[in-house]
Order: structure tokens, then C-alpha cells, then sequence
């Protein structure tokens, strides 16, 4: 358990928001995901790296409580990933790049469903949705169909909504993908706000850059983890000048590539 | 229970977001009440009947009379020979003759009893069944007025026939049916699939880009459904033959040839559905609405076209499963020859051609 | 070998434009790069050049041939990589080969030194269905479908979105070889740090280019003196540093932000940090990299 060297001033809370302990996961022969153990702090921004076919999206899911693990022990927000996940899922948010919003609902109305979904309510809807509408300056937008919206400002929409309920831990699927690097870094400002406030964040990306902006970050290779530390640490030990240099130099040797 | 709320809501929000969906949803049940209310029906009317009255007397004069008062027969008055009702069935231009012999009169005073011949044309034995029951209605109700200076009854017994199809088998107007419908059912919708398959899957950009000709991916795209449709004609005729007990009276050649020209119709339809369809589920609805219903609706083995309001008569016309409907029908059925299907052979080829060739002009090969 | 003269191109009967009044060119052997995110016009470009989009204004060349009258010509002799990956996924490695070549009107044995490199590293697994390729192989089994007919030009879209670093690396160390060979390449990214391979890009956002020269060229215009900044505490870093009045720009980047100055403020910079609390700030001067090229001329 390391102390996270780029905030020395916020608050550490005594449990850590995830638990895993020789988390597996087998598909048949194959295991996807082996033995993994690790913990993650409250308000504590973590990137989760691997190539493809690594196992990253199948450890994803095991911590939603999309997929029941093999074997091992984990926990979320302090619930068990086996018996209670129904109590994680109201507890935690999710985004991918592939889909978070209906195009074909407005932004407003898209709000409102997920508000509903996680069970708000429909005062505490209305008063989140002002809030959001203007912290992301889209007050204008709000009856605007998300389709046309451009790439960045769903990308900034998409986190919001999954912040819409308050969770303690958001979980993001390479949010920043394909969109310009002014926008990105305007996701990351709202990504450190998030932190700032309490909220655990739970990053994969490829952008090797946006690695550096995580407290610490873990690598899977082939279904393991094979390094966990904060970005310094980390270059240190690989001997890189940047995260790309030490993903590139465990990523080289894995067999397991993209299947 | 508020979230299962909200998900509805979103749900009804999805389907009136979506116009092609909402004109399905409501659109299909107001067509359906009104072409099946109105314009499609069982009913038979104006069927066309030949009498020939060789008898020529007062009882022949007020029967035809009876006959031709209603509305389920267009009745025309002429003394044809055999032959020439023979042939008159043949080409089907009636439904329907009556024959009152020559001695009809005498039959009727001197024994109480005469016979009116009937002869109707079961190739759809419905339609059959139905007018020589409303012929039969007639004269049972007539033979009811019917007695002689004496006082005992008099009956006339009508005789009859049914045309090629004694045995009023459903299966002599389905099968033709099927036919129809299946070839143009699997030629359209697989080809139309399986081009826009390409558009979706993004091999159709590199194809496209590439000295490959055009019209070659046409005609690759084209030509497995082709033999698939011919090996699946020739099932269907064997299947026909062996278990419906319905052999192919005529000549078989003249049946491949024009079931292969109504193939490469329909296969340019479904070329024609192709190039505006961005996806394979819109190519598919594309087929199913756009071909299949008017196919089944307007073929006219389901309800007869004759039936139809006028406007619908028109656009039966053009709908190619109704001419091939007719050829399977006069070259399996009725073993007729060239002769007498060259009328709608020339219609389907002309279809064929017009339709091959406006695919061909729009046919993209640009992107847009 | 690739011209474009005031290139205009909308959607929806005008209601989106895609490409406003892009003029550039490519020169033979030429490693091109067009750098810049979802939804800039780089695929709009890609299809007016391969003709399979009509421009609503201007004109384009390749290999001297017209776009739009001599597009049978032009499809002969370029090799086209779509964004998709757009090979059959129920055809074997070998199939789908064999496939492109024939449509090509040529063989594999023909040009078969131009795709030996590329080839032998998927030939293993050449009876396996492309649909079960891992996204590496796919994309040199594409790029291999591209050259099999030996073509002038190669037309590459966003060969390496979505495919894992070592592939990526892989990759661009091909292209540089191809080149060796004398083909002309024209490929687009939309990572930054994959333009410094290129001879030279062109910088595209929203329809317009923003910049066109060498890689070099394009760092060297960069108009003002770029600072990296470090600190332990980056979050914190990142909101002083904005609030500080001299800052002219300031935007993360990894575990540094890289920074600019109005006139001469770089001098108290330093000061203001350690009254805010940052005892361990370091600041350097830094050559700025294309993404910081970038991100200042959106700004304009």
C-alpha cells in the first residue's frame, strides 16, 4: 500500500474503496485474468493499462459486478462482488468510448433516464441537471439531440451522466479516444474535479500521457499484473524517461496479443 | 418501480424518434383494414360464363335470364362448339360454361327431368367451387317454381364438370403460388443482402477502388443466386410431382425458361433494393415489405385480381409474379404451349430488361 | 504525384461541412502525414482521393490523373487501406490474398518481395479466418491486400487507431521500408507523437488544415518560448499555474505542464509557486512536440 505522492494533503480514509485478492477469472482453459490483487483509495485516480487481450477488460467487468470471478476475493465500495452486486451497482459509474449515451434522446432526456435508473429522485434530477448543464456550459444544448452533438462534448457529457448519482467510484473505458487533445485534456480537468471531491476514479486508456496524470497505475500482461506504482516510481524501475517506455518494454515480450 | 418508470419512458421515446418504425406501426394495420376491408376478397363477382342455348326455349330463355340477372356472373350469350370452349377455357378467358342441350325442352316435359351442362375451370378450385355452388343455388331455386300443367315437380339437374382439376385439390393453385413467391421472395432479399453486406462490412470501399469492373461484382453478386433458384425450382417441380401428384403437364423447357426469366427479374429487383439500403436489416425489410406483400396480395392466387377494384387491377400489372403466375399455371396445369403463353413470356421479358438495365445506370460507384 | 486545389466537401445538402478549401500536395516517394482527431475531414479527404466521394468544389490529382474523369485510372493504380479494416472475416489469411490479388489482376508470387517483410510475420497463421485475427495482424494482412498489385500510391486511413503499441511501433517501421521501395504514401493518424515519422504532414482539424511542412519545420515555427513545469502535486500545479497572471497557455502534458509566457512573466513564476505551497516546483525550457503545435494553433 503506497501513500500517493502527488497529493499529500488529501484525506485518506482507512478502508481502501477496492479490495481484490488472487482475483481469477477462466474462460474454460483459458485464463483471462490471474491471481490479481491489488487496492484502490478513495478519491484516488487509477489507471489501468494493458494491450489488448491483456485481461483488462475482463478484470473491468468483475469489479462492476458484470462478471462473477473464477475464484478469489473482492470487494467495492466495500460490498462483495459475489453475493451483493446489486448494492455495487448503485454505488459505482461507468463509461465507455464505445457507448454511454442515446443518440437519439436529447441531452436533457438523457439525463432524466439515467438519473431514473439509478433510482433519483425526480427533484434531485432536476436540480442535478441544472447543475451539470452549467458546469459543462451546455445550458443552450439541453434540448439538442446528442447525436449532434460534437465528439468532445459527449465525451464531457458521457462522465458527467455517470457522475449523475453521486457514486464512490466511477469507472472509465478509454473515454478520450479519438478526440482532439485540447478536448481531452479539458476531460481531464473534469476527471481531477471528480477526484478532488471524493470520487475514485478507475482510468483504462492508450494514451501513455494521460498514464503520467494517474496517482498510480497498474500493467497487465498476459492476464497478470506485472507493475503497480505511481508513474515516477515506475520510470524509475524501468528505467524510461515516459510511460510509454515502460509499457512498451513489459508490453514487448507478451504473448498474448489482442486475441 | 420509478426506474422501471423511466426505462419505459425512454423506450416510447426510442420507437417515435424512429419515422420508418412509426410508419410501420401504424400505417400497417390502417392499410391492412383497408385493402382486406375493401379492395381484397373472396367474394367472387363478374366472373366471366359463356351460355350456349341449344334448346332455345321459354324455360332455357327465363334460367338465363335468372343466371344473368346476377351479379356473380358476367354472362355472354354465343353458340361455341366444344372446341372453341375448349380453347376459350384454355387461354382463360372464361370461368365458367353452361351448355343447355338441344333437347332440353323435350327432356323436361317428357320426363320431368332435364340436365344443363356446367363446366367450370378448377385450376383454382375456390373460385371453381364457389360460382358452380352459385349456378347450382340458382337453378335449385328455380326448379322449386318449376311444375308441370299436372302439378308435379319438374327438375333440372345441372351437370358438373371441373376442368383440370377434377378432384379440387388445393394443391393445383397453391403450388404455382409458392412458386412465385418463393423464387422472388429468396432472389430479392439474398440479393440485396448480400450486396449491401458488402456496402456494411466496408469491402464494397476496396472493391470499388480497384480495376475490377463494376458490373463483374454485379454479376458475381448475382450469379450463385441464380443456379441456387434453378436447382430450387427444379425441388420444387420433382417435390410437386413425386408427392402432390402434380406433374408438369406441359413442356418442362418452357417452364425453366420462363421461371429463369422471372428469376433474373427478381433478382434485379433485388439489385434495385440494394443500392439505396445502407444496412442488411434495411435490405431485408426493404424485401420483405416491398416485395413480398404486394406478391402475395397481388399475385392472384390468393384473391383473384378480378375481384379487385380497378386501380388495383392496374397495379397488379405490374407486379412480375402475377404474369408468371399465369404461365405456371397454363404450362403446369393446363399443358399448354408457347402459343399461348408468348403474351406474358414477352411482358416478363420486358420487365426483366428495363428493370436490369435501370440497376445497371444507378448502381453506384461512388460512396454517395 | 498527389495534388488538391481548394477542396470543398458538405453533407446533408450543405448542412455539415466536412472539408472547407484544402489545397495541398504529396510528392513522389513522399512519407505523408495527415494529423488530427475524429471527425477533422481526414476520411472525407481519403475518399475524394481514392473517387469515392465527388468534392462539391475544387480539384485533385493523383499520379497526374483527374479525380473526377479519370477515375478508372486512378483505381488501378493505388492501393487503398480503409479505416475498417475491410477484409473478409470468413476468408482465411490465404484466401482473402489470393481474392485481392486476382481482383487486382495479378498474382501473390508476382510482387511477392514488396510484401515478404509484412507476410512472413502473419504467414503462420495463414489458414486462420481473418474474423479471428488479433487487430496487429489485421492490419498487416490489409496493408499486405493494399500493395499486392505493386501500386504508385498507398492510401492508408487510420492504419493504427485502435491497435496496441507494439503493433503501432511495428507498423510505421514498415511503412518507412515501403517507402525505401519508391511508393508514394499517404497515411493519416490521429496520434501526434506517430508525425514525427512522417516527411512531412499536414495538420487538419474541423474541415481546415491548419499547418502543412516538415515535422521540424512545423516545431520551428512555434511562435514562443514552451516551459515544462514539474511538481509533486500536478492537480494542484495545474490550477496555480492558470491562476498565475503572466501565464499565457498552460496545458498537462504526462507528469509536466508544458507552459507559455506573456512578455517576461517566466521570471516570477517561480516565486509564486513556492508561495503556494509547491517547495519542490522545477521549471525548464523544452523543444515544443507536434501535439504542442497542435493544441496552439487551435487556439487561433
Amino acid at each position: 500500500m503506497q501513500p500517493t505522492i502527488n497529493d499529500p494533503g488529501k484525506q485518506r480514509s482507512t478502508r481502501p474503496v477496492i479490495t481484490a485478492e488472487k482475483l481469477t477469472k477462466k474462460f474454460g482453459h483459458f485464463i483471462a485474468a490471474n491471481e490479481l490483487t491489488f487496492e484502490v483509495e478513495k478519491g484516488e485516480i487509477f489507471g489501468f493499462l494493458g494491450a489488448n487481450g491483456a485481461g483488462k477488460t475482463t478484470a473491468m467487468r468483475m469489479l462492476c459486478g458484470l462478471l462473477t470471478p473464477s475464484s478469489g476475493k473482492a470487494t467495492i465500495a466495500g460490498f462483495d462482488v459475489y453475493t451483493e452486486t446489486e448494492k455495487i451497482k448503485r454505488r459505482i459509474g461507468y463509461m465507455s468510448q464505445k457507448f454511454s449515451l442515446y443518440d437519439d434522446l436529447t441531452v436533457a432526456e438523457n439525463i432524466r433516464f439515467y438519473g431514473g435508473i439509478y433510482g433519483m429522485e425526480s427533484k434531485q434530477i432536476k436540480i442535478k441537471t441544472t447543475e451539470l448543464l452549467q458546469e459543462l456550459q451546455l445550458q443552450d444544448e439541453a434540448r439538442t439531440l446528442v447525436r449532434e452533438l460534437p465528439l468532445g462534448w459527449k465525451q464531457k457529457l458521457s462522465f458527467s451522466v455517470s457522475l449523475v448519482h453521486n457514486p464512490d467510484i466511477v469507472f472509465l473505458d478509454e473515454p478520450t479516444g479519438g478526440v482532439d487533445p485540447v478536448t481531452r485534456r479539458q476531460f481531464w480537468d473534469l476527471i481531477y474535479h471528480a477526484a478532488d471531491k471524493g470520487v475514485t476514479i478507475f482510468v483504462t486508456t492508450h494514451y501513455m500521457d494521460e498514464a503520467e496524470y494517474c496517482n498510480r497505475v497498474s500493467i497487465m500482461v498476459d492476464g497478470v499484473i506485472a507493475a503497480l506504482d505511481s508513474p515516477t516510481r515506475l520510470k524509475q524501475q524501468f528505467a524510461g524517461n515516459t510511460m510509454e517506455d515502460v509499457f512498451y518494454e513489459l508490453a514487448r515480450n507478451a504473448k498474448r496479443k489482442d486475441d | 418501480m420509478k426506474q422501471l418508470i423511466t426505462f419505459i419512458r425512454k423506450e416510447f421515446l426510442h420507437v417515435f424518434r424512429d419515422r420508418k418504425t412509426l410508419l410501420m406501426l401504424f400505417g400497417l394495420p390502417i392499410a391492412q383494414i383497408v385493402l382486406f376491408g375493401f379492395a381484397l376478397s373472396n367474394e367472387i363477382k363478374d366472373s366471366k360464363v359463356v351460355v350456349a342455348d341449344y334448346s332455345k326455349d321459354a324455360v332455357t330463355r327465363q334460367l338465363i335470364n335468372k343466371i344473368a340477372a346476377s351479379k356473380y356472373f358476367d354472362l355472354e350469350q354465343s353458340l361455341q362448339s366444344a372446341d372453341q370452349l375448349q380453347a376459350a377455357f384454355k387461354k382463360g378467358t372464361i370461368k365458367m360454361a353452361i351448355i343447355f342441350p338441344q333437347n332440353f325442352a323435350t327432356d323436361l316435359i317428357h320426363t320431368n327431368k332435364a340436365t344443363v351442362q356446367v363446366i367450370a375451370d378448377a385450376s383454382d378450385p375456390n373460385q371453381a367451387t364457389t360460382i358452380t355452388n352459385y349456378v347450382t343455388q340458382i337453378i335449385t331455386d328455380y326448379n322449386a317454381g318449376l311444375a308441370n300443367d299436372a302439378g308435379q315437380p319438374m327438375q333440372i339437374l345441372p351437370e358438373l364438370q371441373m376442368l383440370y382439376n377434377p378432384e379440387l385439390r388445393g394443391a393445383p393453385n397453391f403450388v404455382p403460388g409458392v412458386m412465385a413467391l418463393v423464387l422472388m421472395l429468396v432472389c430479392t432479399m439474398m440479393t440485396s443482402v448480400a450486396i449491401v453486406k458488402e456496402k456494411e462490412l466496408g469491402t464494397m470501399e476496396i472493391l470499388l477502388v480497384s480495376p475490377f469492373k463494376t458490373i463483374y461484382i454485379i454479376i458475381a453478386k448475382l450469379a450463385p443466386n441464380l443456379i441456387i433458384s434453378v436447382v430450387n425450382l427444379f425441388i420444387i417441380l420433382i417435390l410437386s410431382s413425386v408427392f402432390l401428384d402434380l406433374p408438369v403437364k406441359g413442356s418442362v423447357l418452357l417452364l425453366v425458361f420462363d421461371s429463369i426469366l422471372f428469376i433474373m427479374t427478381s433478382l434485379s429487383i433485388g439489385l434495385l433494393l440494394s443500392i439505396n439500403a445502407k444496412t442488411q436489416q434495411a435490405a431485408m425489410m426493404g424485401s420483405l415489405m416491398g416485395m413480398m406483400l404486394p406478391t402475395m396480395l397481388l399475385t392472384g392466387f390468393l384473391f383473384p385480381i378480378e375481384n379487385m377494384p380497378l386501380p388495383m387491377q392496374f397495379l397488379s400489372n405490374i407486379v412480375p409474379s402475377r404474369w408468371y403466375f399465369i404461365i405456371i399455371k397454363k404450362v403446369m396445369l393446363k399443358g399448354l404451349g408457347f402459343s399461348s403463353v408468348w403474351k406474358e413470356t414477352l411482358i416478363l421479358a420486358g420487365m426483366c430488361l428495363s428493370l436490369f438495365a435501370i440497376s445497371l445506370r444507378r448502381f453506384k460507384i461512388r460512396l454517395q | 504525384m498527389i495534388t488538391l486545389h481548394n477542396i470543398k466537401k458538405t453533407y446533408n445538402k450543405g448542412a455539415v461541412t466536412a472539408v472547407k478549401d484544402i489545397s495541398f500536395s504529396v510528392n513522389p516517394g513522399e512519407l505523408f502525414g495527415l494529423i488530427g482527431p475524429d471527425g477533422a475531414g481526414k476520411t472525407t479527404l481519403f475518399r475524394i482521393l481514392t473517387t469515392l466521394l465527388l468534392a462539391d468544389e475544387g480539384s485533385a490529382t493523383v499520379n497526374g490523373f483527374d479525380v473526377v474523369k479519370d477515375y478508372s485510372q486512378i483505381r488501378k493504380g493505388v492501393g487503398y487501406m480503409p479505416g475498417k479494416f475491410s477484409l473478409y472475416q470468413d476468408l482465411t489469411i490465404e484466401e482473402n490474398l489470393n481474392f485481392f490479388a486476382t481482383v487486382f489482376g495479378t498474382t501473390i508470387q508476382e510482387n511477392y518481395n514488396l510484401i515478404k517483410d509484412i507476410y512472413q510475420q502473419i504467414e503462420p497463421f495463414k489458414d486462420r479466418r481473418a474474423g479471428k485475427l488479433s487487430g496487429g495482424m489485421k492490419q498487416k494482412l490489409a496493408l499486405c491486400c493494399a500493395l499486392i498489385h505493386k501500386p504508385a500510391v498507398l492510401f492508408l486511413d487510420e492504419p493504427t487507431t485502435g491497435v496496441d503499441v507494439v503493433s503501432r511501433k511495428e507498423f510505421w517501421e514498415m511503412l518507412k521500408r515501403l517507402k525505401e521501395q519508391g511508393i508514394t504514401i499517404l497515411v493519416s493518424t490521429p496520434y501526434m507523437d506517430e508525425a514525427n515519422l512522417c516527411d512531412r504532414i499536414a495538420l487538419i482539424q474541423k474541415g481546415a488544415i491548419l499547418s502543412i511542412d516538415t515535422p521540424e519545420g512545423i516545431i520551428r515555427s512555434f511562435p514562443e518560448k514552451l516551459y515544462a513545469i514539474h511538481s509533486s502535486n500536478t492537480y494542484k500545479l495545474l490550477q496555480d499555474v492558470r491562476s498565475f497572471s503572466g501565464t499565457a497557455s498552460c496545458f498537462a502534458f504526462g507528469d509536466a505542464l508544458h507552459v507559455t509566457f506573456t512578455n517576461g512573466s517566466d521570471k516570477d513564476l517561480i516565486p509564486y509557486l513556492h508561495s503556494k505551497d509547491h517547495p519542490d516546483v522545477s521549471m525548464s525550457t523544452i523543444t515544443p512536440g507536434i501535439e504542442d503545435c497542435f493544441i496552439h494553433l487551435l487556439k487561433e
